[in-house]
């Protein structure tokens, strides 16, 4: 039985102007210690998929579908029942250290808070552990900073005490929403070092969702490509490197500056992401897509097995991809 | 900390100078003396009272004594109007009764409005929030002088079970429609800051993270979501100080309670120029003391703030 | 009473951090959203209708103000009542002269002091607001520091002295009003100044050489606008507010002038005698405009807030 299980996950809000489809449909699973990217732009639904596995959309949001816990049906569930899971079984690191910690609090509030909660600690135990936990996550000085509020550390300081306090209860899946957006590149890779070894220490199961390939490359086993709400492809992270099959993906990889070889220009995507508002027909990315014909943009394709590793959603045979020239 | 109060403190001083100085010259620049009457007076007469009053020194002498007075003794020197009365006096007679029930008033204020906004933000679109934004949009255009007499006629002249002015020494049944009638459009106020504030702190990144910790919601609300939606609440506590005092004029007239607004009124229509200047100086010092302590409860709550 | 700090703050960061002058496209969105907005457009009439009856009442009216009719004149309570038949459309007051006159006369004086001292507040709010701002440094240390300390002043007691002073007339209230409110304008105007001239566009015009004056009236001017108008809109109903306030003690428009609140005043000493119609249509006329003015301001800062879009 897998760990996490999500079927045809579908999320909608409601805004003044009309329902917007953040999420339609999207399927995957995960196993116990398995590492999953979710990969796409800023509006692309990844957020709001983990969000509502996690309980944690906006109030005018609603989820449907299916998302199962070691068999346990979790989505749309009362909070009740989702705070045994929440920090205990599924821990979030979020976007935005800045803003993700309660600039109100002391850092060992928060941090104690949760054991003391979840284990019923004492204030002292859970202080004491707390304590360890911010060492574990390598933070110098990690007593002073127990005493601090949030605005008097850095960014990857603030990042790294998210990602302790998401650690304390020892969670068996670690959900990292763009975990190192908002940092400064050096942080960056340091924080991404951090999660690849907490991964292999603790056997932690990670969702990472960002929108930078190059995050991805030597850090989870499968990625799952997202565009417009849909899964466009979902495979191994080699094979998407080696042999994307899939147009979008391709503008991703493209997207990604090199050193290697001098260009003029950088390659981005041409065009904009799609209003998610109207009922799309066909393809989402079918406008931006050099590839298209004319049925991509009246049939929605479904994302089938194209090998026993691919699953991909595209009209277009693969072979047919590789003959043509990629869009400039 | 104890820098930043310090800070504080020492702005706040030259403020409250700044103040009695400007409403003494004020004072002495009002086009003829406060004696100036219908019937004028022998010139021996008039340059008698003037000496008794020290209005034949120069000006600086008489600001400097008068400053001094203040400072030194919280003397405001002798009433213009009533010659047996200090300024002392008269205002010793009014201000425990405004205190009274102003302090009442704001204590009612902010508890009510700080509570039927939270409840409002936290049942959002439910009848509870609609009736807490009715209440507090409703109130707006009713300030205490429109809420008096709407009082007075609902509760005296319709129902009868309470009287529509007085004092009688504080009995509780004199004080319940100055307290409702002073405190209403402030609650509200305070009701719809709190609300917006909450929706706001709720929406929050930081309440997301507590969530994702799987806290149950009371420790989300009071550990979390309480203090920074409070902070707006108390920078208002100032300004809604400054406007309830102001308003205790009205309802120290309006229910003749007898109260310093009432004096202050009566000082004003008689032309009591000490009177109305020491009344104008001590609510100074009220208010400046006031806004103090406020920005010192903000520093102490508000971790950001550097002192 | 109060206006509410933080939403306008907000206002400002929002119009601030819009990349450029939209120019007339802004203006435009925010007209269409404002007619969108039920309660601002509601407002909107009713504001009309109260200054058309402030315009137009006066020739449909059969007494002047100050007439007094001398049948009525004692008997009040039981003949002054509001009645077509004798042209007195609202009653008489106690002094037996017509309301309806008098309630015209009250909400072209309310109405004025609202405006007149709407307008003295945003003008001396902008231009110190936008000269600290603009010009930063320490004279802006220097200038919001002033601010900060007339702040903490009760003004209405200033006020007040100032009236029993220089003596009750209606351009000294006017003045006095407005000069009491615009420390508010003035320090929203100075946030946003500064945050507009960081932008690239007056970095530009600073490069080429354009002056101070020139900057502040072409590039800082305009992009006030927004603000300056939803704060406006919103400061009319307080001055109104403070008006009515002074003139309810008895120290502002003296008669036989009267305004909104002299009237709730005069109403409000006679109404145990069951001339409730005293009270009743100044109050009316007071809470209708009140309303309409606080609803357009609030509609007016959705449509123009560029965060909701």
């Amino acid at each position: 039985m897998a760990l996490l299980d999500v079927k045809d996950l579908s999320v909608e809000f409601d805004t003044k102007d009309g329902t917007v489809h953040a999420v339609s449909g999207v399927d995957f699973s995960l196993d116990k210690g398995d590492t999953l990217a979710i990969v796409g732009e800023s509006g692309s639904g990844k957020s709001q998929t983990v969000f509502s596995i996690m309980g944690l959309l906006a109030n005018n949001g609603r989820a449907s579908g299916s998302v199962t816990y070691n068999g346990q049906e979790i989505l749309n569930q009362p909070d009740k029942q989702l705070n045994r899971i929440r920090a205990e079984e599924i821990a979030m690191i979020f976007q935005d250290p800045m803003t993700s910690l309660n600039p109100y609090v002391r850092i060992s509030d928060q941090l104690a808070e949760v054991l003391m909660v979840h284990k019923g600690m004492s204030k002292k135990a859970a202080l004491a552990e707390s304590l360890a936990m911010l060492e574990a996550v390598k933070i110098p000085d990690a007593k002073n900073r127990l005493n601090m509020y949030p605005h008097e550390c850095s960014g990857g300081m603030r990042q790294r005490i998210m990602i302790a306090m998401a650690l304390l209860c020892r969670p068996k899946l670690l959900i990292a929403d763009e975990p190192t957006t908002a940092l400064d590149v050096t942080v960056q890779a340091q924080i991404m070092t951090l999660l690849d070894e907490i991964q292999k220490e603790f056997g932690t199961a990670i969702i990472l969702i960002t929108h930078d390939l190059g995050v991805v490359a030597d850090f989870c086993r499968d990625t799952m490509v997202m565009y417009g709400g849909r899964v466009m492809e979902y495979a191994p992270t080699v094979e998407i490197f080696d042999a994307p099959t899939h147009p979008y993906t391709r503008g991703l990889l493209q997207a990604i500056p090199r050193l290697d070889i001098e260009t003029e220009q950088l390659n981005a995507i041409p065009g904009n992401p799609p209003n998610m508002m109207s009922d799309m027909t066909g393809c989402p990315f079918c406008p931006r897509c050099g590839f298209a014909r004319e049925r991509c943009s009246v049939e929605l394709p479904e994302l089938v097995q194209a090998s026993p590793t691919v699953k991909r959603a595209c009209h277009r045979p693969v072979d047919e991809l590789v003959t043509e020239e990629a869009p400039a | 900390m104890l820098n930043f109060i310090l800070r504080r403190v020492l702005v706040a001083i030259p403020t409250i100078l700044v103040l009695i100085i400007f409403s003494f010259l004020l004072m002495h620049s009002a086009p003829g003396g406060p004696f100036t009457s219908e019937r004028p007076l022998p010139p021996e007469v008039m340059a008698n009272i003037e000496a008794k009053y020290g209005l034949d020194q120069p000006l600086w002498k008489q600001m400097y004594d008068y400053v001094i007075g203040i400072v030194t003794q919280f003397d405001f020197g002798p009433s213009f109007r009533y010659k047996d009365r200090s300024v002392n006096d008269i205002i010793a007679q009014g201000f425990p009764v405004t205190l009274t029930y102003g302090s009442i008033a704001f204590v009612v204020a902010v508890v009510s409005g700080v509570t039927l906004g939270a409840v409002a933000a936290l049942r959002q679109n439910t009848w509870l929030d609609y009736f807490a934004v009715g209440v507090s949009i409703g109130a707006q255009v009713l300030p205490n002088f429109v809420m008096a007499p709407l009082l007075v006629l609902v509760f005296t002249l319709y129902l009868g079970w309470l009287p529509g002015g007085g004092w009688e020494g504080g009995q509780i049944q004199f004080i319940i429609l100055p307290v409702i009638a002073l405190a209403t459009s402030y609650m509200a106020s305070i009701a719809r800051i709190t609300r917006s504030s909450m929706l706001e702190v709720l929406r929050s990144n930081f309440i997301r993270t507590a969530k994702a910790k799987g806290l149950p919601s009371r420790k989300i609300i009071l550990g979390h979501a309480l203090k920074p939606s409070l902070l707006p609440v108390i920078s208002y506590l100032g300004p809604a100080f400054v406007a309830m005092i102001t308003g205790s004029v009205i309802i120290d007239v309006y229910f003749s309670t007898g109260g310093i607004g009432q004096l202050f009124v009566n000082s004003a229509l008689n032309r009591d120029y000490s009177t109305i200047m020491g009344i104008t100086i001590l609510t100074g010092v009220l208010t400046i003391s006031f806004n103090t302590l406020v920005d010192i409860l903000y520093a102490w709550i508000d971790p950001k703030i550097r002192y | 009473m109060v206006i509410d700090q933080t939403k306008m703050a907000d206002l400002a960061d929002n119009l601030a951090q819009m990349d450029e002058v939209k120019g007339r496209s802004l203006w435009q969105d925010a007209r269409q959203r404002f007619f969108h907005n039920k309660a601002a457009v509601g407002g909107l009439i009713c504001l009309t209708l109260v200054v058309l009856f402030a315009i137009i009442g006066p020739y449909f009216a059969v007494w002047s103000n100050e007439e007094i009719d001398w049948a009525i004149i004692g008997n009040a309570a039981t003949m002054g009542a509001p009645s077509i038949a004798n042209g007195h459309y609202f009653g008489v007051d106690d002094l037996g002269r017509d309301l309806y006159s008098r309630v015209i006369q009250g909400t072209q004086i309310s109405l004025m002091v609202g405006i007149v001292g709407a307008s003295i507040s945003v003008v001396v709010g902008t231009l110190y607001g936008a000269t600290a701002g603009y010009f930063g440094g320490r004279l802006d240390g220097a200038m919001m520091r002033t601010v900060d300390i007339l702040m903490s002043i009760p003004y209405m007691f200033v006020l007040i002295l100032l009236l029993v002073i220089f003596g009750r007339s209606i351009s000294l209230l006017f003045i006095g009003i407005g000069l009491i409110s615009w420390l508010d304008m003035s320090r929203i105007v100075r946030g946003q100044t500064l945050t507009i001239k960081n932008k690239e566009f007056v970095e530009a015009a600073l490069a080429t050489g354009v002056s101070s004056f020139t900057i502040i009236r072409r590039h800082i001017i305009p992009n006030l606008l927004g603000v300056v108008a939803v704060y406006a809109t919103l400061l009319v109903p307080l001055m109104i507010l403070t008006e009515s306030f002074i003139s309810f003690l008895g120290l502002g428009v003296q008669e036989p002038n009267t305004s909104w609140g002299a009237l709730i005043s005069e109403g409000a000493g006679t109404m145990q005698y069951g001339t409730i119609w005293q009270l009743g249509f100044p109050l009316f006329f007071f809470v209708v405009t009140l309303f309409s003015f606080f609803f357009i301001g609030d509609g007016l800062r959705d449509a123009l807030d560029p965060k909701d879009r």
